[in-house]
């Protein structure tokens, strides 16, 4: 727990920190929005131009919009004051932007605007000077972006002002970025043989998707002499994806593992450790996203400010509501029908009923919304893989319960106990172990982790009384394969069922790779019928 | 001979009178119907025809669950995909005969096959426009289904617990893919809009009446068959694999075969209940393969009391008639009803509503004895009891 309060407590640093930046940036609107109205005072193509270097000497890329805006002949002039605005909207009355902001500030009949008139040299200045006040702003990450944006659309035509750039940039990434756009701008130019084959080199280097994109442009419009080294390129880029795609599977795989092991593992221990069938597992997940649910209700009504705490917060509660809830079904009905494992599973059925028909009775039918923290919304890229946070966090947050389960099982005074009585019920009672206060406990227990499971599994799937429903099946199945009463068995049995049916997926289609899975259980069921690690000795009679 | 043998045998008094009244109920419900004027104080209106059809249906599968797992002792979770996939065969044979009343008229092609733009029926289409052959898919599908799973699920004894889970994947996984459009079944909207059975019109009261009775007779010849079974060597040997299976191996049977056998039988006649529920309730679609109906079916034979034979035909038609009683007036409260009835039996009843009463029965009987005893009157000889009810 600290551990994960310690991460968080670091996410909410950098986020007031990135919160903080972009107040500096406010200061030299006035330079700017000088520059942008001479835009409009000028008369003439040149004087325009002109005026265009002004905007481009404030450096400020903002000028960059309102530059675009005037080559696509968007920009005009209030005939009353003179003032420049950014216009969009046909018909009489247009919508007025303002230039530096981007925000709409009015509207104004059509009669009292005078269009910013623009020539091809005007255009051809406004792209460079595009160029220029993006390639030259401040920020890296905008200089990145920009050039990204010509890398998507090269132009011949901008070599001069990458060349420019190349010359001043200092960030390594930037330069390497600057260097990819020339050689997808010289690709398209009608430079000479060699050059062409080193760009086609830096493009193959870059890999992904844009570059084969680029490749197959350049291999459409390049003669006889380039065909072979575009095509080497070509085939080199698409295996490099096709590593990826593996890549991105094993992702999935163990992103749905991970969701897996979180559903399974409470049953491990219940149906594992102690032999019962608890049919309410999927019930106990269920609470737990309830209760995540309620806890960020309260938060939201009533400490605004600490939405994001809602999760911690949750944690600990969830695991107390289904702890108990499961204490109160091992001391009310289970105790009862020990040794009797099939009245076991229909009397575990007929709570889950009771337990999804109470919540539906008094939560509503409906899907929940349960929001995500701050620092477990968006993605992050690596490579050509798209990792969303609240994935990473939950394949996180599985291993280190199950790291904390492996823990208490091994090396707890109460592990040792609920492994002496499964081992040897009459054995453990006679070496003065309350045999039955550990029954309930270990129950208590796997029926937490499944609260616990629940607030993991609230941040990516729906809730509703039938989330649990949903899990039951596929938990059974990991706890089945890996093998009963062995912690590690599920850890395995959960990330290989996920990474196969990710696997499956593209292939076969997400349910018929469902079905294969199942189908692919059941023939193994047969084959080891006490899973992939099953308990050896005497242990198994029992 | 053999058989009127195994008949006598099997046929104590109380298989003798829930015969007589099922057949009394499959003649009697139907002829009221349709013989008496609607304002007639005995008239029985349609729809209580159509829902006594369905329970009837129900009765049958849970008396086929009873024989696996009353007999046998195979809890299977996945006992309504053998239902369901009897009751596909026959929706199969019903689609087939629309013909070109469909709505987009095509002679040969569900109306759904002409939605998804098929241009010809897939091959396993072929041959349910013949009654007879969609009549023997209905026992062969599910029977071949079992025969498959059993094979391999007994013969690597997978037993108990681990057998009841592997059973509910397995209609699980039917149902995902039964829900598929692409299967070729309809996918989640099913088979429905039938509209003649035989040539006879569906909506018919005849034809209702008649289906009635196809019912009633059917669970009569389950009842029949499962008592003859119950009561024959055969159905000994089934207790023995039930109450201790290594003992049983080691006396020299061999209880996987006694389980496909049981197995087998069962998943026919399930299919033969899904058979004749279909055309009563007029559709079949994938929901009916959900592990939660294939539970219902279970808690229908537990709260009758399983290892019975009126047992589970009696907790079928009372959780069901509960069930449309509370949904009419209280829906939010069925699932209560229903989830604390799964734990009240397993707790309170473990034997059921019929084995209680036996066991009621017996005990009064021998209490009786005892008292006879005491005042020195000689107790009765009791012989070897059959045990067929128990």
């Amino acid at each position: 727990m600290v551990f994960i309060r310690t991460i968080i407590a670091i996410f909410l640093l950098v986020f007031t920190a990135l919160l903080a930046l972009p107040a500096g940036a406010q200061e030299d609107d006035s330079a700017l929005r000088q520059a942008i109205s001479g835009l409009g005072a000028e008369k003439g193509y040149s004087k325009l131009r002109q005026a265009i270097d002004v905007v481009v000497e404030t450096g400020d890329p903002r000028g960059a919009r309102v530059l675009d805006a005037l080559a696509e002949g968007d920009v005009y002039r209030r005939e009353g004051d003179g003032a420049v605005f950014i216009v969009s909207g046909r018909g009489k009355e247009r919508n007025l932007i303002d230039p530096v902001t981007s925000e709409q500030v009015g509207t104004i009949a059509k009669s009292e605007l005078k269009k910013v008139r623009v020539n091809n040299s005007v255009r051809r200045t406004v792209r460079d000077a595009i160029g220029a006040l993006t390639l030259g702003a401040k920020d890296p990450d905008i200089r990145l972006s920009a050039v990204r944006t010509m890398i998507d659309n090269p132009d011949p035509d901008s070599l001069d002002v990458i060349a420019t750039a190349l010359e001043r940039e200092g960030d390594d990434d930037v330069r390497t970025a600057l260097e990819q756009a020339r050689a997808a701008a010289i690709l398209l130019s009608d430079a000479a043989v060699p050059d062409k084959v080193a760009a086609i080199e830096t493009i193959r280097e870059m890999g992904g998707q844009e570059a084969l994109s680029l490749l197959v442009r350049a291999r459409n419009a390049a003669g006889a002499e380039m065909r072979d080294a575009t095509e080497a390129a070509i085939a080199s880029v698409q295996k490099r994806l096709q590593y990826w795609s593996l890549g991105q599977n094993v992702w999935y795989g163990l992103s749905l593992g991970s969701v897996l092991l979180l559903a399974a593992i409470g049953l491990a221990i219940t149906f594992g450790v102690m032999g019962v069938i608890n049919m309410a597992h999927g019930e106990m997940v269920m609470l737990g996203a309830y209760t995540t649910f309620m806890v960020q209700e309260i938060m939201r009504t009533s400490f605004p400010g600490m939405l994001d705490w809602s999760l911690p917060i949750a944690l600990p509660l969830a695991f107390l509501v289904a702890g108990s809830v499961g204490f109160a079904m091992e001391r009310g009905v289970i105790r009862l029908l020990y040794g009797r494992p099939l009245e076991t599973l229909l009397a575990t059925w007929g709570i889950s009923l009771i337990l999804q028909q109470t919540v539906r009775t008094i939560f509503g039918p409906t899907n929940r919304e349960v929001s995500n923290p701050s620092y477990m919304s968006g993605a992050f890229q690596l490579g050509e893989l798209s990792i969303t946070w609240n994935r990473l966090w939950i394949v996180v947050f599985a291993l280190v319960v199950f790291a904390v389960l492996l823990y208490a099982m091994n090396r707890t005074s109460l592990g040792l106990k609920m492994r002496a009585v499964t081992q040897n019920r009459r054995m453990a009672a006679a070496m003065g172990i309350r045999t039955p206060w550990v029954d309930a406990l270990t129950f208590a227990l796997g029926s937490g982790i499944a609260g616990i499971a629940g607030v993991a599994l609230s941040q990516i799937d729906n809730v509703s009384p039938n989330l649990g429903q949903g899990y039951i099946i596929d938990s059974f199945m990991v706890v089945v394969f890996g093998g009963v009463g062995n912690l590690w068995g599920t850890l395995i049995g959960a990330f290989s069922l996920g990474i196969a049916n990710k696997f499956l997926e593209p292939f076969a289609g997400a349910v018929l790779g469902k079905i294969l899975v199942l189908v692919f259980i059941i023939l193994f069921i047969q084959k080891r019928p006490r899973g992939l690690f099953a308990l050896k000795g005497r242990a198994v009679e029992a | 001979m053999i058989v009127g043998h195994l008949l006598r045998r099997g046929l104590n008094r109380w298989i003798v009178l829930s015969l007589a009244v099922i057949l009394a109920i499959g003649i009697a419900v139907p002829a009221l119907n349709l013989l008496l004027p609607v304002t007639h104080p005995l008239h029985v209106p349609t729809y209580i025809v159509a829902l006594f059809g369905k329970y009837l249906c129900y009765a049958l599968l849970a008396l086929s669950l009873d024989l696996v797992w009353g007999y046998v002792g195979i809890l299977s979770l996945g006992h309504g995909a053998f239902f369901a996939l009897g009751g596909y065969a026959m929706g199969m044979y019903l689609m087939r005969q629309i013909g070109p009343r469909g709505v987009y008229g095509d002679p040969v092609l569900p109306d759904f096959m002409v939605f998804l733009n098929w241009q010809e029926l897939p091959w396993f289409w072929y041959g349910f426009d013949r009654f007879w052959f969609a009549a023997l898919m209905v026992m062969v599908v599910p029977g071949l289904l079992a025969f498959i799973f059993g094979w391999f699920a007994f013969r690597s004894r997978v037993t108990g617990v681990y057998l009841s889970i592997i059973t509910q994947a397995m209609t699980y996984a039917l149902m995902l893919a039964f829900f598929r459009n692409n299967m070729g079944f309809g996918g989640n909207n099913g088979l429905t809009d039938f509209k003649d059975i035989l040539g006879y019109s569906v909506q018919a009261g005849e034809t209702r009446a008649a289906l009635f009775f196809a019912s009633a007779a059917a669970l009569a010849l389950g009842v029949l068959f499962v008592s003859a079974l119950g009561a024959s060597r055969y159905g000994k040997l089934m207790i023995a694999v039930r109450d201790a299976e290594a003992r049983t191996r080691f006396i020299g049977y061999r209880p996987e075969y006694v389980k496909l056998f049981a197995f087998v039988a069962a998943a026919v006649m399930a299919g033969i209940a899904g058979a004749l529920y279909v055309p009563q309730v007029g559709i079949i679609n994938p929901g009916e393969f959900a592990p939660a109906n294939s539970i219902e079916i279970v808690v229908w034979t537990a709260v009758g009391g399983r290892g019975t034979i009126i047992g589970p035909i009696i907790g079928a038609i009372l959780v069901n008639a509960g069930k449309s009683w509370l949904t009419g007036f209280a829906p939010e409260f069925w699932l209560f009803a229903l989830g604390g009835l799964f734990v009240a039996v397993t707790l309170f009843l473990p034997k059921g509503i019929v084995g209680t009463a036996i066991d009621g029965w017996d005990g009064l009987r021998r209490m009786r004895d005892g008292k006879r005893r005491e005042r020195g009157e000689d107790a009765p000889l009791t012989g070897p009891q059959p045990e067929a009810a128990e």
